[in-house]
């Protein structure tokens, strides 16, 4: 559903999209049904002249059911929807796969600075790579983030990715992401952070091992 | 207690009405029906404001760059001051003091049968309060640097630290209107707690209290429990903007994110708050357009109270993403969805009531049935943010936007609408023209679904929250189209509004008179004149039945007053 709005081009984009799609079938099916009652309810007693309403209380247990058993279906697909959304987001959020490589993402008024490892693969050597508002990935490899900021909050989105962390400053996040398609993407600042947050934005480009190689080797 | 003695003395029945001045009468008056009036009148002020910010900045989205029409062009700095003060007012100073402070004012002591609220002086001193904030908060937009900016959720260190919102006194002045809304609303709450408990009519029991005046005190005895925490963090807040404290500064010690917890532990319950009073509006006027019995009364009740309880437990669900430890997002996951339980059942015992019903689509019985329609929308749209694997992309976005419009405009807006065209004959003693209301709902509720589902189409393709033009990204500004559309309905809605506005005033002077009870509704306000004098009843009823005793069995007519003795069978 949401994939026809935009790509999904990380490893773990169809896990969001698919609960997204679970849960826009259980909720619209409630939805519709309860909209459609609603409104056969209002067409079909309409007043009519010399017709009475009926004197129900909705105490007795043979009314109130009209009202339990739904009340016990909607508590049962929630549950169905938590235990989905929760495997989603301990995939997501609450594990770290094995790093191929680690960047360093942080947030300032109003920019995004990056951090590449250099041609030896390891970050905070000489050859690091630092960049503004461009961020260099390869595609199919799992990377790690350390995510910052140096002055208010600020939220490091990528929506085709599915991606997005809140950067504190005083704190070190790490996050972790695995791009499945070459290509340049936004990068969108998701948290309020000042009169420039409507121009906090970055370009984030996946680039086959080939291309990465020659742009770190070109840096 | 020398006021509620006073007081007693002062207003104990309409027999000798005395004369008052202008000033006592309209702005030093502690009738609980003026408050309520000052309170709707300057909740209606306020939302014009408001309104008029979302014009405002609703056309920078369509046309970026260009001057708006009355305004002129809009600044970066302009844009996030709009819509930060647009969702204050009209949570804090629309929302608020309407449902809550005017209609719990107007409604408490006349649908529990008493003369005034318990401490009159403490109702007066709370609307000038009140007011104080309002003008506060509008003083806050023309100080140097202009109106506070940092969203209306206030997250330090935007917010707490002027070299980084170039503001220096906008912030400080945001969080006192705030603060002394929330000092305006205790007083209020306080009054309406101990007035139901101990001014109740002889006769009403607990289950005879009309649920919209229950669910007026479970929304004040809600924001009594939840704002403390707040209260304490806006001092914090004022004390690191003024005094150079480091609550919330991360450089010395302090957490940002500890504010997120102190605003979200007030700020979901706050949800509920005004929510309950709309279900209680809408649960009022149900019945009487239906003709029917409410549905599972005690159900209802105590829905409400475990809506209430559980609303506590659910604020870190703002804060999935925002660095917590991830395994929190667990717990609040689930206690999020399960707050969807009760309000769902709230939703299928307004369609139970409407069964075996004669419904008439009276002006508010539109309001309150469109009421349950647009509702459900923002109730089943809360779930996919609440299910924390979907929130990770969704948060922030304009589906969030969209989806807490769907439950405030029900809320703070049909809310409104419902329950002033209800009470109006009541309040202001002359009918509203119905066809002018027809027209108005019609022309309101068609041309809000058109503003806000491209906005649900905007969020679901990524696009993230106040940002003041999307030129710069690609991926989105090639959904121009969509903003257009959304901010032309929102003129077309705009414009509707005034015809409500003209039928309102027009009403107020022309309208045809209104008889006591003109829609034939068992309640007590609907057995003292309309407008009741000062003192409300000649003589204090008493209570035999509940509320909602329509189309009964046993009798002729179709309603059954409250305060209506039984026939004694000798």
């Amino acid at each position: 559903m949401i994939e026809n709005n935009i790509a999904a081009l990380s490893s773990y984009a169809g896990d969001i999209d698919g609960l997204i799609s679970l849960i826009s079938v259980i909720v619209g099916f409630w939805f519709f049904l309860a909209q459609g009652v609603f409104f056969w309810f209002i067409f079909k007693f309409r007043a009519k002249s010399g017709v009475k309403a009926q004197y129900i209380t909705g105490e007795l247990k043979s009314h109130k059911k009209w009202v339990t058993i739904p009340h016990f279906l909607v508590l049962g697909f929630d549950i169905i929807i938590l235990v989905f959304a929760i495997r989603v987001w301990v995939h997501v959020k609450q594990t770290l796969p094995e790093p191929d490589s680690i960047i360093e993402v942080t947030g300032q008024q109003w920019a995004w600075s990056f951090n590449h490892p250099g041609p030896d693969g390891e970050l905070g050597t000489d050859d690091d790579i630092a960049t503004v508002d461009e961020l260099h990935v390869e595609v199919d490899k799992t990377y790690h983030f350390i995510l910052g900021a140096t002055d208010v909050l600020h939220s490091f989105s990528v929506p085709v990715f599915r991606l997005k962390q809140d950067a504190i400053p005083g704190r070190e996040i790490t996050g972790w992401f695995e791009a499945t398609e070459t290509g340049t993407f936004d990068i969108q600042c998701a948290e309020m952070c000042g009169i420039g947050h409507g121009v906090m934005f970055g370009r984030i480009i996946v680039e086959s091992a080939e291309d990465h190689a020659s742009w770190v080797a070109s840096n | 207690m020398t006021s509620q003695t006073e007081s007693s003395v002062e207003t104990h029945a309409g027999d000798h009405h005395h004369e008052e001045g202008f000033v006592k009468k309209y702005l030093w008056s502690t009738d609980h029906k003026m408050i309520a009036k000052q309170y709707l009148f300057t909740g209606m002020a306020m939302a014009v404001i408001g309104g008029w910010m979302a014009y405002v900045f609703r056309m920078q989205l369509a046309f970026p760059g260009e001057a708006v029409p009355g305004y002129g062009l809009v600044s970066s700095a302009e844009y996030n001051s709009m819509v930060t003060n647009h969702g204050t007012i009209m949570i804090f100073w629309v929302a608020m003091p309407v449902l809550i402070a005017a209609f719990g004012n107007y409604l408490i002591p006349l649908m529990i049968g008493c003369d005034d609220m318990v401490f009159p002086r403490i109702n007066r001193l709370s609307y000038q309060v009140f007011l104080l904030s309002a003008i506060v908060l509008i003083f806050s937009l023309f100080v140097q640097g202009g109106g506070f900016g940092g969203a209306w959720t206030s997250y330090p260190p935007l917010s707490s630290e002027s070299q980084f919102n170039l503001q220096p006194l906008a912030p400080s002045l945001w969080v006192i209107a705030v603060a002394l809304e929330f000092v305006a609303f205790l007083l209020g709450g306080i009054n309406f707690i101990v007035t139901l408990m101990n001014s109740r009519a002889p006769g009403m029991k607990m289950y005879d209290i009309p649920m919209v005046i229950w669910m007026i005190v479970l929304a004040s005895i809600i924001f009594m429990a939840s704002v403390g925490p707040l209260i304490a963090g806006a001092i914090m807040l004022v004390f690191d903007q003024l005094l150079g404290t480091s609550f919330f500064d991360p450089g010395n010690g302090g957490d940002p994110v500890l504010w997120q917890h102190l605003f979200w532990f007030f700020g979901h319950p706050e949800v509920y708050v005004v929510l309950l009073p709309a279900l209680g509006i809408v649960a009022e006027i149900m019945p009487v357009f239906s003709r029917k019995k409410l549905f599972a009364y005690k159900t209802v009740l105590y829905t409400a109270i475990a809506t209430g309880i559980i609303s506590f437990f659910v604020w870190a669900h703002h804060q999935f993403i925002s660095g917590i430890d991830p395994r929190m997002a667990n717990v609040f996951t689930v206690t999020t969805l399960i707050i969807s339980v009760p309000i769902a059942e709230m939703m299928f015992v307004f369609i139970a009531t409407l069964w075996g019903g004669s419904i008439k689509l009276t002006v508010p019985m539109l309001w309150a049935l469109s009421f349950v329609a647009e509702f459900m929308l923002g109730g089943v749209t809360g779930i996919y943010l609440g299910a924390s694997g979907a929130d990770i992309y969704f948060h922030d976005t304009y589906f969030v936007l969209a989806h807490f419009h769907y439950t405030f405009f029900p809320i703070a807006i049909i809310g409104t609408f419902a329950a002033v065209t209800y009470w109006y004959p009541k309040i202001f003693g002359r009918m509203m023209n119905a066809t002018l209301g027809k027209i108005h709902f019609w022309g309101t509720i068609v041309a809000f679904n058109f503003i806000f589902i491209p906005l649900f189409m905007l969020g679901a393709a990524g696009q993230h929250r106040r940002i003041y033009s999307y030129e710069l990204f690609p991926e989105l500004a090639e959904l121009q189209d969509l903003r257009v559309f959304a901010t032309k309905a929102m003129i077309v809605m705009l414009a509707f509004q005034s015809v409500f506005i003209f039928n309102f005033f027009k009403s107020m002077f022309w309208g045809e008179k209104a008889p006591m009870n003109p829609w034939r509704s068992s309640t007590l306000e609907w057995t003292v004149p309309s407008p009741p004098p000062h003192g409300n009843f000649a003589v204090l009823p008493t209570v035999y039945r509940g509320p909602y005793e329509y189309s009964h069995p046993d009798r002729e007519e179709d309603f059954w007053p409250q305060d209506e003795a039984p026939i004694t069978n000798g």
